[in-house]
């Protein structure tokens, strides 16, 4: 497991370092129409912006119905599900924060009533809330039980959210990377943010299994609080 | 599991009527809410019909949260999870029972918000008929979504205040689709778009519902 982390942590770092050499000196700025030198926000926001939205939400759901499902039921799942909801609320508002960026300039506010805005945000409150109902439960497996079927039930949401853009009117730009046929970027750029999203995918594993390893020492720790307490109340009672 | 999902719509039906918390509580308060909303939003524009499907729905929202703490309630008085475990109903049809019974009640209350925007926010009568099918299908998932975030957060250490967290950000799709449905419906546009989203939400919260409700009543 080590070694795994230890991998990651090197592809995430050469990963990032690459991006950042490409996307600050090599690529050449946009034309002032397309935004100049604010369009190298597209080397770190869409990249962040899918490890939020899909990885990070993919994990969750994945392990959670991997929870629900008996076969596989396993604590390990739910603690998999657990933190990567947590590490995607640092995404989600990282996305948030570098789309107002990218708006203030181009929209003239840092905010906009906006399809994607909008749903984003949601989801940034629908996984506070998420975190805030395994606080509310102490039971281990109801909390386990209970944080599977909301996970699942958030999923529902992501689709909302990428079809955002389609439904609704809205300032902001469409799937247009993903479009066969429409492909809006070229050359270096594109290259530059495709490896923007290695980075990130990467980073996200590397941050997920460092705080995977921190939730199961905590649960380490308690078991041995517990026992340690139910020991002092067996001398007290001998 | 639909004869189980019959008994258990009864059972939180008659619970409703017995109590009457619904008539003298629950409906007084949506009506004191969009009667709020309106002068919050103040005479020249609250008199404009534009305001009135998205306060009515907001309003709905709010009510929705007490129907759905309540029916979740009904659920954990004592004893109770114990009786149905003991009867092994089925999970399944206890979430349709309850999604039922909870969007029957929904539905109800809606009718007479309907009549409270026709009347005070000054919608037209015709369009608001127009809206009246795709209010009931949204009020259908607000029942179905509902049941599954009351059994959610039913039990747990301040449900009060979790309830709305989880469920409000859930309902936010469903409040804009149902917004624009209305809308369309008053003032003309694309109204089948809204239809689909409301109604893919409906069957996506039932089937959710149908598999994972059974999780939640074993916790």
């Amino acid at each position: 497991m080590k070694f795994t982390q230890r991998y990651l942590g090197v592809a995430t770092i050469v990963t990032l370092v690459a991006t950042i050499v490409l996307g600050l000196w090599v690529t050449p700025p946009a034309t002032q129409a397309q935004g100049g030198d604010l369009a190298r926000l597209l080397y770190i926001h869409p990249a962040i912006a899918w490890v939020a939205l899909y990885v990070s939400f993919g994990t969750t759901t994945v392990a959670s119905a991997l929870y629900l499902w008996r076969r596989t039921r396993s604590m390990v799942m739910d603690r998999i599900a657990y933190c990567a909801m947590e590490v995607s609320v640092v995404y989600i508002i990282l996305t948030l924060i570098t789309g107002s960026i990218w708006g203030r300039p181009t929209w003239g506010v840092w905010w906009a009533w906006d399809a994607r805005l909008t749903s984003t945000a949601i989801l940034l409150v629908l996984a506070l809330g998420y975190l805030a109902l395994r606080r509310a439960n102490d039971d281990p497996e109801i909390r386990a039980r209970r944080s599977a079927v909301f996970g699942i039930l958030i999923a529902l949401n992501v689709p909302v959210i990428h079809y955002s853009v389609l439904w609704w009117k809205t300032l902001h730009q469409g799937p247009t990377l993903l479009t066969p046929g429409q492909i809006a970027v070229h050359g270096s750029m594109l290259w530059t943010m495709l490896l923007s999203f290695f980075a990130f995918t990467f980073q996200f594993f590397w941050l997920l299994r460092a705080r995977y390893r921190v939730e199961e020492q905590a649960t380490q720790a308690r078991g041995i609080e517990q026992a340690d307490a139910i020991a002092a109340r067996q001398r007290e009672g001998a | 599991m639909m004869r189980t999902a019959w008994l258990v719509a009864t059972k939180d039906l008659r619970v409703e009527a017995r109590s009457r918390v619904l008539l003298w509580q629950v409906v007084p308060f949506g009506v004191l809410a969009l009667v709020l909303s309106g002068l919050a939003l103040g005479p020249a524009a609250a008199g404009k019909s534009s305001a009135a499907p998205g306060l009515f729905y907001l309003v709905t929202l709010f009510v929705a949260l007490l129907m759905i703490s309540r029916s979740a309630g009904i659920e954990h008085t004592p004893g109770t999870r114990e009786s149905i475990a003991t009867l092994g109903l089925d999970p399944a049809g206890v979430f349709l029972g309850k999604t039922l019974a909870l969007t029957l009640e929904l539905w109800a209350t809606g009718l007479v918000l309907l009549g409270g925007s026709v009347l005070l926010l000054h919608t037209s009568l015709v369009g608001t008929l127009h809206a009246l099918p795709s209010v009931l299908v949204t009020l259908g998932a607000m029942g179905a979504a509902g049941t599954m975030y009351g059994a959610l957060t039913a039990g747990v250490d301040g449900p009060a205040t979790l309830l709305p967290v989880v469920t409000l950000p859930a309902f936010a799709p469903l409040l804009v689709a149902g917004e624009r449905s209305f809308s369309a419906a008053l003032h003309g546009g694309a109204l089948w778009e809204w239809w689909l989203i409301v109604t893919v939400a409906l069957v996506g919260y039932l089937a959710v519902g149908v598999l994972l409700y059974g999780v939640l009543e074993e916790s």
